[in-house]
């Protein structure tokens, strides 16, 4: 045990990693998540009644002129939900039925929910502290919150786990079938062989690409099939970027896992590090269980550099809230130049030596 | 096309590799020659000569440090791609995709190639009636046996005719008919298709059937020529003594063997001693080595030629680093009651069945008490079956079988407790030191305290080992060495080896049968397996297995008059001949069934 480093290194290091990421990194809760403010009203009381939203690290403010703008930024996610005080608002403090209109994303119905308690009280707190220093308003100055979520209107988790999944279907199919492909050949020394033929590294790539391609798309199908009747999740973007996405990322998972099999030469090592390297990040990091925007900035970065993470975002949002082509086109261009660096990448770990 | 140069150029090449010490190894050291085409060329060498790093360089699959390397006119560590275009490799460990039918491997290989479909049909055909595997098209490679995995490998290899050919050792690990099916293919194919080939190969009676023929020892080209040539060089060195009557013959190979300033080598054969004199000494000095025995002069071999080489070598570079000799003193051996002739295993109908397949079909035999006992057979015979469950390692179907006086269908704790067992491969644990090693079996056989220290202590010094030395480090004579010892730790009557020499250089082979000569001296009973047939001689008795059915039983002698190839003929020959008889008849009995 002693001398088999690796091993202690999976016992020991494996857990502290994981201590750590989940202490410091990974949590339910809502940190420093925008809401979008339209201030119909712009009376002081108004005003008072949304500071609570500037005042603590879990919301900041994001100041909208028109509605409109405001749903804008929602549907780009650049805020997570929007805040709109009415015209009459101040009128109806004092006829204690005031009423503040929330909209929320329901893309991540967790987030949702965390952040409608923290909106609702960070709005009741405010008033309650207003009647307090005037005592005539006792009795009114009641609000109520109107809140409806957006793109996930009943809040079912299933509509924002499963397109989630098929996330992680590609990564699991992509890298962890093929890790095992070169190094399957490496260990029973059938590439020696095969590199002495006129076979070129780049045909040897593609020849292990494709059959693997079919079999995700056949996956991707079924998936797409099982979200849409199964699940009923419904499919708001465009169908045609949601199969091109899908198999851009197929294309990049199946290229990692060859890329990690060529490297470590070895099935078990390949297995672990595809494991370790692709899917547990997916699961992680990719923002499908926890919400990105609440973890250290080493985490995000890290999160950020995983191709899972801007598949993630993308597919969740082809799914639920509709297309946006500039979103689309920037994370399959991510996409796609992750897909050509492994390409070549594997293309030089079968570069036909021993050495 | 080629005609006008050398199919192969080499000038001044070295290649080093990490050791796994960290320390560079030169595993080619400055080696240079020329091959002309059309020619069918050598590399001989023991395991780690680094014949398979130069094929490797040839095939442009390993870079060269430094020199220059030019094979078909093309700098193969400028173009590999041009290279590997034009020829054919076949690597030691021909990787056959497994789950492929045989003709699937075919079709792949073909494909690779780019064999036109026109010249595919018929270069199948003519390689499968080749190889005879025209009747197991559809089954997978993975269940082939190992000799005919070996020749679909060169059939594979063989799907176009290449401008040159190179084999890496095709023939090791192969069994000694399907060793010689296989140059027989081979050497039907040169001479139809005037094939250039390069065959790197262990086995003197391989290199002998070539053209020209280079020596390579720890990286170094000892020597090159033409068998003849080589030959040459142990001219009226060689001889062979018959020991005087009740003198065994591997008796007297350890006397002459010991003698290292005198002679260079000595092997038991056909109830003889076959030996080399050192070039130095006169026949006159081997007057008392002799005794009474009779000595005769010997046309020299090729494999005369090289073992003198090696010991040259050997010497030269003042390292024996590869080829221990264990310092014997037959004193400090344990000494058991040499009351000859007692039956320490007793086998009668032994089966060993697996589901419907007979891996072994009623055995029955005796080894006595300091017996050498050999088992012989090809690959797939049931040898290692057998040998498991003489170990107790494997439960027998049905039969008896004695060890050491104790049932083992019945008690085999308690036979275990007397029998000590070497496993094919390296089986001790690699990361732990020689002494952490050898504390650990003599603790799992039940060795405790101060007897396991003083036990330890001795075998440390017997076999001549660092206590402190990391066992996975050793060269691979020590790890044998090592191997043994801790087979050996706690004193056992019986020591069971299952193919101990494989994969070690002849130098190390004849330090390890010397010995296992001294354990038997001290009363110690050994079994052994191996498919080094010449390695039969040094055994009192042996047994040749094949299908599961035990063929011949006998001294070496006497198994070799059962050939009926005559008192002269080698080993190899006698198998190949009761092996194939066997066959013969059982296809008779199958027809006739």
């Amino acid at each position: 045990m002693l001398r088999d480093r690796s091993n202690l290194m999976v016992g020991l290091l494996l857990p502290i990693a994981l201590i750590l990421l989940f202490g410091y990194g990974l949590s339910f809760d809502v940190r420093n998540a925008p809401v979008a403010l339209v201030m119909d009203d712009n009376s002081a009381i108004a005003r008072e009644a949304v500071s609570g939203i500037g005042g603590s690290e879990y919301l900041v403010p994001v100041h909208a002129a028109t509605m409109i703008e405001a749903e804008e930024m929602l549907r780009a996610g650049r805020v997570e939900a929007i805040v709109r005080v009415p015209v009459d608002f101040t009128r109806r403090v004092a006829a204690g039925d005031a009423r503040v209109q929330l909209i929320l994303n329901g893309l991540d119905s967790t987030t949702a929910t965390t952040m409608e308690s923290y909106v609702g009280g960070a709005i009741s707190s405010a008033m309650q502290r207003r009647m307090d220093r005037s005592p005539e308003m006792r009795g009114g100055g009641r609000v109520e919150l109107s809140q409806r979520t957006w793109f996930n209107e009943a809040g079912y988790s299933t509509w924002y786990l499963v397109p989630g999944l098929i996330a992680l279907i590609m990564t699991l199919v992509g890298a962890f079938l093929t890790s095992l492909l070169i190094a399957r050949e490496w260990e029973r020394g059938t590439l020696e062989a095969l590199f002495v033929t006129p076979v070129r590294p780049l045909e040897l790539v593609l020849a292990k690409l494709v059959p693997y391609m079919i079999v995700g798309i056949i996956d991707l199908v079924m998936c797409l099939l099982a979200a849409r009747y199964l699940f009923e999740v419904p499919i708001r973007g465009s169908l045609l970027a949601i199969v091109v996405a899908s198999l851009l990322y197929l294309a990049v998972s199946l290229l990692l896992g060859l890329f990690i099999s060529g490297v470590t030469r070895n099935q078990f090592a390949a297995s672990q590090l595809a494991l370790l390297l692709s899917f547990m990040p997916a699961l992680m990091l990719s923002g499908f269980v926890f919400d990105l925007r609440n973890v250290p900035v080493v985490v995000r970065v890290v999160a950020q550099a995983l191709p899972a993470t801007h598949f993630m975002g993308m597919i969740k949002s082809l799914f639920l809230a509709g297309t946006d082509w500039i979103m689309v086109l920037r994370n399959c261009g991510i996409l796609g130049a992750y897909g050509v660096i492994l390409l070549f990448a594997t293309r030089r770990t079968l570069r036909k030596r021993l050495d | 096309m080629t005609g006008s140069f050398a199919s192969i150029v080499s000038e001044g090449l070295r290649k080093a590799f990490e050791a796994a010490d960290g320390s560079a190894l030169d595993a080619i050291d400055d080696v240079s020659f020329s091959i002309p085409p059309g020619t069918l060329t050598a590399f001989v060498g023991p395991d780690g000569a680094g014949k398979t790093t130069l094929m490797r360089m040839m095939a442009g699959l390993l870079t060269p440090d430094v020199g220059s390397l030019r094979v078909l006119g093309v700098d193969v560590r400028r173009d590999p791609q041009e290279v590997q275009s034009r020829i054919s490799y076949m690597p030691q460990r021909f990787g056959l995709y497994e789950d492929l039918s045989v003709q699937e491997n075919l079709d792949l290989y073909a494909d690779l190639h780019g064999v036109t479909p026109e010249d595919r049909a018929r270069r199948f055909s003519r390689l499968l009636r080749m190889t005879g595997l025209e009747r197991f098209t559809r089954r997978p490679a993975g269940n082939l046996s190992g000799g005919m995995k070996q020749k679909l490998g060169l059939a594979c290899t063989l799907v176009r005719v290449p401008d040159l050919l190179l084999l890496d050792e095709p023939s090791v690990g192969v069994d000694p008919l399907s060793r010689r099916d296989l140059w027989r293919i081979l050497a039907q194919l040169i001479e139809e298709e005037g094939l250039s080939v390069v065959v790197s190969t262990a086995y003197m009676d391989e290199a002998e059937r070539c053209e020209q023929v280079f020596v390579l020892n720890q990286g170094r080209l000892l020597a090159q020529g033409t068998p003849r040539e080589l030959r040459g060089r142990a001219e009226g060195l060689t001889y062979v003594a018959e020991p005087r009557e009740g003198m065994h013959a591997r008796e007297l190979q350890a006397r002459l063997i010991d003698a290292r300033e005198r002679i260079a080598d000595a092997v038991p054969r056909g109830g003889a001693v076959r030996f080399i004199r050192s070039p130095e000494s006169g026949d006159a000095d081997l007057g008392d080595l002799l005794h009474d025995a009779i000595m005769r002069e010997q046309p020299a071999e090729l494999e005369d030629a090289f073992m003198l080489l090696l010991r040259e070598h050997v010497a030269g570079a003042g390292s024996d680093a590869g080829s221990p000799a264990l310092a014997v003193d037959d004193g400090s051996l344990p000494r058991h009651a040499r009351d000859g002739g007692d039956t320490v295993i007793r086998v009668r109908e032994l089966v060993r069945k697996f589901g419907d397949f007979t891996a072994v079909a009623n055995t029955s035999f005796d080894v006595r008490r300091g017996e050498i006992f050999g088992l012989l057979g090809p690959n797939g015979a049931g040898k290692t079956t057998t040998f498991r469950m003489l170990c107790g390692l494997l439960p027998a179907t049905s039969g008896e079988l004695d060890v050491a006086g104790v049932n083992l269908r019945t008690a085999r704790a308690a036979a275990r407790a007397r029998i000590g067992y070497v496993a094919q491969r390296f089986s001790l644990y690699s990361n732990l030191s020689v002494r952490e090693n050898l504390e650990f079996f003599a603790g799992a056989y039940g060795l405790r305290g101060r007897t396991l220290k003083r036990r330890v202590g001795e075998t440390l010094e017997r076999f001549g080992l660092d206590p402190s030395a990391t066992s996975g480090l050793l060269p691979l004579g020590y790890k044998q060495r090592l191997a043994m010892a801790a087979g050996l730790i706690h004193e056992p009557d019986i020591l069971f080896l299952d193919e101990p020499t494989s994969g070690i250089d002849p130098l190390a082979r004849r330090a390890f049968w010397r010995a296992i000569t001294a354990l038997s001296q001290a009363g110690v009973t050994v079994v052994v397996t191996t498919h080094f047939m010449e390695e039969a001689e040094y055994c009192d008795r042996i047994a040749i297995q094949d299908a599961g059915r035990l063929l011949a039983l006998g001294t070496p002698r006497e198994v070799r008059e059962r050939a009926g190839d005559g008192e002269e003929a080698d080993m190899n020959r006698a198998f190949i001949s009761i092996v194939e008889q066997a066959r013969a008849n059982g296809n008779d009995d199958r027809a006739a069934a």
